[in-house]
């Protein structure tokens, strides 16, 4: 058997909260029963006040840290920075991880059945905002008997779920951790988004999401849809770096197939995500993105939006992220200290673009560790 | 803490909201929110600081002071201070109207070149000044505005502003009795408290 890293939270098994009050949406339709999958590292103190809740973002889930067999190839998505002396120290913390309500990885979505028909949900899922998720979250704090927490973090989409939570439910976060997010879409966001989706709805096997009854699934709409996506989260110089113009072959082959290694790297991670990813999933999810912008009840004004906010915020963005640039997480400093609240901003370098918010790289994790100190400190939590 | 800084914790008013423009490792705004419940934010680019800011729980935004505070509104706080960085901005004066844009007062440190010391390395040696307050050779400085206790006095006046406090130090010493006499040639750090003028 292979041997874990000392770091590593270690084997870690995934549990199920099942939920029967009905949640009401922001599109108008009710969720009459639910289940969200979630996982938890550390272990929740006496007084409960360790807690953190880890946000996903578009691709993500609940697995965040550890393994689930010795044999895995990777570990969870943000082990860089959960585990026994990381930056979210699970000597100290309590994490929680779930997969959000729409998603594809075993909490209710478009897989699951439809009590109402006994048919797989797929398209008929309703959609999901961000208001939403954060709403189902707090039924599972609820559930775990985690009145506040001690932070909620995370990165790109999930950095928007921790914004809405300091809106929603300002007495249960102590602190907020706000990574490589925006406060909202740019234009040219959706636009992407928009290809991405047009890609999956186009590909003869979606069958207008009923691709499940068709027996197929839509593997090149969400091939591409992916492809898209990936050019965003990567910088032009971490492409250029990475790849240059190399080709695959001594010289050009006149043809249509791979030839340079940025398609054939474009190509693989497009393969491998539609084969583990449901394409209504990644429709509602991009959908969930454009949707959100919490300024706009109160005619675009942020920080207007920002008042019910208590907790102090920390705002992280990277140099090279196009994605959500750097000037959109100004955007949000700049509304927090306009509303008179905590925050704290640092932009670091970084050449690895939107993706670097998953990355180890040394001032990140600095930034990031002695934040998640001083929330120790200030909540008297003291390692086990 | 450093000479300047003990200074200004003294003249800081209670519960102030206060702007820290280059904070550094955030020691005086930690200080200021511990002894007399001060508020605000700092200002640093330099990482090492921004991170033992987050660290102390300093608010502190990775900003360039060279881009202005366009970001925060007129009267945004009572008080903006600004320690060692007045001789490395592109403009000092427009960062001056800036900070008496965003508070009605303003504390200011910087090395004065007219220390007798550094009158004594130019006049005799015949080069740029290198000491403790002024580490940097000619090429490499940071310090591209230096002036004098008495230039700064002159801005002030010419922008109709009035000075509320001036203070010299010496390095890490209270000022000598010679600096209240004659602060221009014995003063080593210039500090002023400036407010705005009465058409401000």
């Amino acid at each position: 058997m292979p041997e874990l890293p000392r770091d590593s939270v270690g084997l870690v098994t995934p549990q199920t909260a099942h939920f029967d009050a009905p949640l009401e949406l922001a599109c108008g339709r009710t969720l009459p029963s639910y289940e969200l999958v979630y996982e938890t590292y550390g272990e929740l103190n006496a007084e409960r006040s360790n807690a953190v809740l880890i946000c996903h973002a578009l691709s993500g889930h609940h697995h965040a840290a550890g393994y689930h067999s010795p044999d895995d190839r990777k570990p969870g998505w943000w082990d860089a920075h959960i585990g026994p002396g990381k930056s979210i120290d699970t000597e100290r913390f309590f994490v929680v991880s779930l997969n959000n309500l729409g998603g594809c990885h075993g909490s209710t979505g478009p897989l699951s059945h439809n009590p109402a028909t006994g048919r797989q949900w797929g398209p008929d899922f309703p959609m999901m905002t961000v208001t939403d998720w954060v709403h189902s979250q707090a039924r599972l704090a609820d559930r775990l008997g985690i009145q506040r927490f001690a932070a909620v973090i995370g990165g790109s989409l999930g950095g928007m779920q921790v914004l809405q939570w300091s809106l929603n439910y300002p007495e249960r976060v102590a602190n907020a951790a706000v990574i490589a997010a925006t406060p909202k879409l740019s234009a040219q966001n959706i636009a992407f988004n928009e290809v991405a989706r047009q890609a999956i709805r186009s590909d003869p096997d979606f069958h207008d999401g009923r691709y499940a009854e068709h027996d197929t699934l839509p593997r090149r709409g969400l091939k591409l849809a992916r492809m898209v996506g990936h050019i965003t989260y990567l910088s032009e110089d971490a492409m250029g770096s990475k790849f240059g113009r190399d080709l695959r072959s001594d010289d050009f082959n006149f043809g249509y197939d791979v030839e340079f290694q940025v398609e054939s790297y474009l190509r693989y991670q497009g393969d491998t995500f539609s084969n583990r990813f449901d394409a209504n999933t990644y429709l509602l999810m991009t959908k969930a993105l454009d949707y959100f912008d919490p300024a706009a009840p109160h005619g675009g004004d942020l920080a207007a939006a920002l008042a019910p906010a208590s907790c102090p915020f920390l705002v992280v963005s990277f140099s090279t992220d196009w994605r959500f640039p750097p000037s959109r997480s100004r955007e949000l400093v700049d509304a927090l200290i306009r509303a008179g609240k905590a925050v704290s901003f640092a932009n670091i370098d970084s050449p690895h673009g939107h993706d670097a918010f998953l990355l180890p790289e040394p001032r990140y994790q600095a930034v990031f560790a002695g934040f998640m100190k001083r929330v120790a400190r200030d909540l008297n939590l003291e390692a086990h | 803490m450093r000479a300047d800084l003990k200074l200004i914790h003294g003249w800081v008013p209670e519960r102030a909201r206060v702007l820290d423009l280059g904070c550094g490792d955030g020691t005086l705004l930690a200080a200021l929110a511990r002894d007399k419940g001060v508020t605000g934010y700092g200002l640093e680019i330099d990482p090492d600081g921004i991170t033992a800011c987050i660290e102390k729980g300093v608010n502190v935004i990775e900003q360039n002071l060279d881009e202005g505070l366009a970001n925060f509104d007129d009267d945004a706080c009572d008080l903006v201070i600004m320690t060692q960085a007045l001789q490395a901005l592109r403009r000092p004066d427009l960062m001056l109207d800036e900070m008496l844009r965003v508070a009605g007062e303003c504390i200011i440190t910087f090395p004065n070149f007219a220390y007798w010391r550094h009158r004594l390395y130019l006049g005799f040696k015949g080069y740029m000044p290198v000491s403790k307050s002024l580490p940097h050779a000619w090429y490499d400085t940071p310090n591209i505005h230096l002036s004098t206790f008495n230039d700064f006095e002159r801005l002030c006046r010419d922008k109709g502003l009035i000075i509320s406090d001036r203070a010299v130090g010496n390095g890490e010493h209270e000022g000598h009795w010679t600096s209240r006499l004659w602060p221009n040639l014995c003063g080593e750090t210039a500090v002023f408290r400036v407010s705005r003028g009465p058409g401000g």
